[in-house]
């Protein structure tokens, strides 16, 4: 079972500013997902390769070859501030 | 160092990839430049963009691995590590976590006390960040050139093996030359290219417990590095001593100050949350593939530096002066191989031309001597041409201006030292002043140094004197011709 204090945790780590009824109501959502995923605990998968993707995918590479890159005015169109051709960001203290 | 006191030093060293384009996209991977000018959606993190992995990016590192003894995985993986932070535009970077392409190696170092073993824990490869600069205004702005490009991160075991600044820099400079070497990295520890981060604690010796580390940032030089590791052994000792704690924390290296001040600490452990990426499928990294980079792997610093003992005859030092990049020991070779005299120009090159070198800042490669002309210019010496100080003058001309040795020594006017060339001019003072010259042949020996005077005057000073008075002896020792 997770705690609010995980909850909290989890928010704090996605940046997310959560009142504390909404801790209690992700608490419960969280938890209700735990337990759909412990199914699983159940299973006996001795037999079963560990994945870490859902395709039989490999060696998907491509060869080291430069190619044009988006036009500057493209790129800084959707930034909120740009300024010199730069991404302009809220002063970063913690350097 | 006091002695009561034993310093544990591991490091992590970051190598920016040579490659033509970035790490999971087709953008060029280059060095400064217009800002965010080498960006597309998959480099700055849009939503819906798919990296790609770069081939070559995945086989430099896999040469590194081998480079320094280390297993490589059968399958290695690409994880995402969460953190948020405006030089990661997508909230992550893509790094590897539990399967690296290479595990458990080692790195032989040279150091006062004889070679030490280094053991890397692991060798993975990620993608480097933008760069961010704080503006005066108070906000901060953001290139990101850089974010993307192939990041190789090399990491050594714990417990640490290192116990000094010495040792740390002498594996940083080992670490260095191997991936010049192979050709993955440029080595530019001042353009970033190559990051070193030491991490240090001290303990008291005979303790079996480690002390609390701190990592060291912004070290641009093997300078930075063994200064800054060495003041923070110092620092932490002093803590201890008075009682107090070390700390967990980051401190960066202010070059300036000559200290390591705090930059961020790191009392909350960091979560990153690392997870499988989605975007990436698993690299099978098989025998064939391993086995074809094996093959083709250059010669390594160590062998470089055993062939010029063998072949050269020179010292231990000088060969691991000759081979500390692969531009050196390339030098060298096309040098000796212009004229054979290893001696002579391993002592130009770590004399006067390093002195140079260090005087103007600039790298071996950067010079306008080329290793034919540094090689006619030992020849000049050797032949006995030019006077060993007169070398000196005319290397600090070539040195400037790039012109041949050759072309300088005549310009200012060489020595003479061709007999022919002598024996002419002794000829005329014998024919100008013949009593002198039957002075001489009488037994008049004083008479020589006259002699020699006067072929020095008639050369205007550049005759060989040495070469002189051979000849004026050898003509004297000669039976009589009639004139």
């Amino acid at each position: 079972m997770i705690t609010d204090d995980e909850i909290r945790a989890v928010a704090r780590l996605a940046r997310l500013d959560l009142a504390e009824e909404e801790i209690h109501v992700q608490r419960a959502h969280m938890n209700a997902l735990l337990e759909r995923i412990a199914v699983i605990g159940s299973l006996s998968l001795r037999d079963t390769e560990p994945t870490a993707h859902c395709t039989a995918l490999a060696d998907v590479m491509r060869d080291d070859v430069a190619e044009d890159s988006l036009p500057r005015v493209a790129l800084l169109a959707g930034a909120p501030e740009a300024r010199d051709g730069l991404f302009i960001v809220p002063r970063i203290l913690d350097a | 160092m006091t002695s009561e006191y034993e310093a544990a030093i591991g490091m992590e060293v970051h190598a920016e990839l040579l490659t033509e384009s970035k790490m999971f996209c087709s953008c060029r991977n280059a060095f400064g430049g217009e800002p965010n000018t080498r960006c597309c959606p998959v480099c700055v993190g849009m939503p819906g963009a798919l990296p790609v992995a770069n081939r070559r990016a995945v086989e430099h590192v896999i040469r590194t691995a081998l480079a320094l003894n280390c297993s490589i995985n059968a399958v290695a993986r690409f994880d995402r590590k969460n953190y948020f932070y405006p030089d990661l535009p997508k909230g992550y970077q893509i790094s590897q976590y539990d399967q690296p392409i290479g595990v458990g190696g080692w790195l032989d170092i040279e150091t006062s006390a004889g070679v030490r073993r280094v053991r890397i824990r692991r060798v993975h490869l990620e993608e480097d960040t933008g760069k961010l600069m704080h503006l005066p205004a108070g906000d901060s702005a953001v290139d990101y050139n850089r974010s993307g490009v192939p990041l190789m991160e090399i990491v050594t075991e714990f417990p640490p093996d290192m116990r000094s600044a010495e040792e740390a820099r002498a594996y940083l400079v080992g670490l260095r030359a191997i991936l010049m070497y192979i050709g993955v990295s440029d080595g530019r520890m001042e353009e970033g290219s190559l990051r070193c981060e030491p991490n240090v604690s001290v303990r008291p010796i005979g303790s079996d417990q480690f002390g609390t580390k701190t990592e060291i940032k912004n070290l641009n030089s093997f300078r930075a590095v063994e200064r800054g590791i060495a003041h923070e052994i110092e620092r932490q000792i002093d803590v201890l001593r008075g009682g107090g704690k070390v700390r967990q924390e980051t401190r960066g290296w202010n070059e300036a100050r000559q200290e390591t001040v705090v930059q961020r600490s790191k009392e909350e452990e960091q979560e990153y949350r690392y997870f499988p990426d989605p975007d990436l499928v698993p690299l099978r990294l098989d025998d064939a593939w391993v086995e074809s980079i094996r093959s083709t792997m250059p010669e390594l610093p160590d062998q470089a530096r055993r062939r010029l003992i063998a072949a050269h005859g020179i010292s231990e030092k000088e060969a691991a002066w000759l081979t500390q990049t692969p531009f050196h020991a390339a030098y060298f070779d096309q040098a000796v191989r212009f004229h054979n005299a290893p001696e002579q120009i391993a002592s130009w090159l770590m004399g006067d031309f390093a002195r140079l070198l260090n005087v103007t800042q600039m790298g071996l490669e950067q010079s306008k001597v080329t290793p034919d002309n540094l090689a006619s210019l030992v020849r000049l010496v050797d032949s006995g041409q030019i006077s060993g100080k007169m070398a000196k003058a005319i290397f600090e001309r070539m040195f400037e201006t790039g012109a041949a040795a050759t072309d300088i020594a005549q310009e200012m006017g060489g020595q003479i030292s061709d007999p022919q060339a002598i024996r002419t001019l002794v000829e005329e003072v014998r024919a100008a002043e013949p009593d002198v010259w039957d002075a001489l042949r009488n037994g008049d020996t004083k008479k020589t140094t006259y002699v020699i005077g006067q072929v020095m005057r008639l050369s205007r000073g550049k005759a060989n004197p040495q070469e002189t008075r051979r000849i004026v002896e050898e003509m004297l020792a000669a039976p009589e011709t009639a004139s």
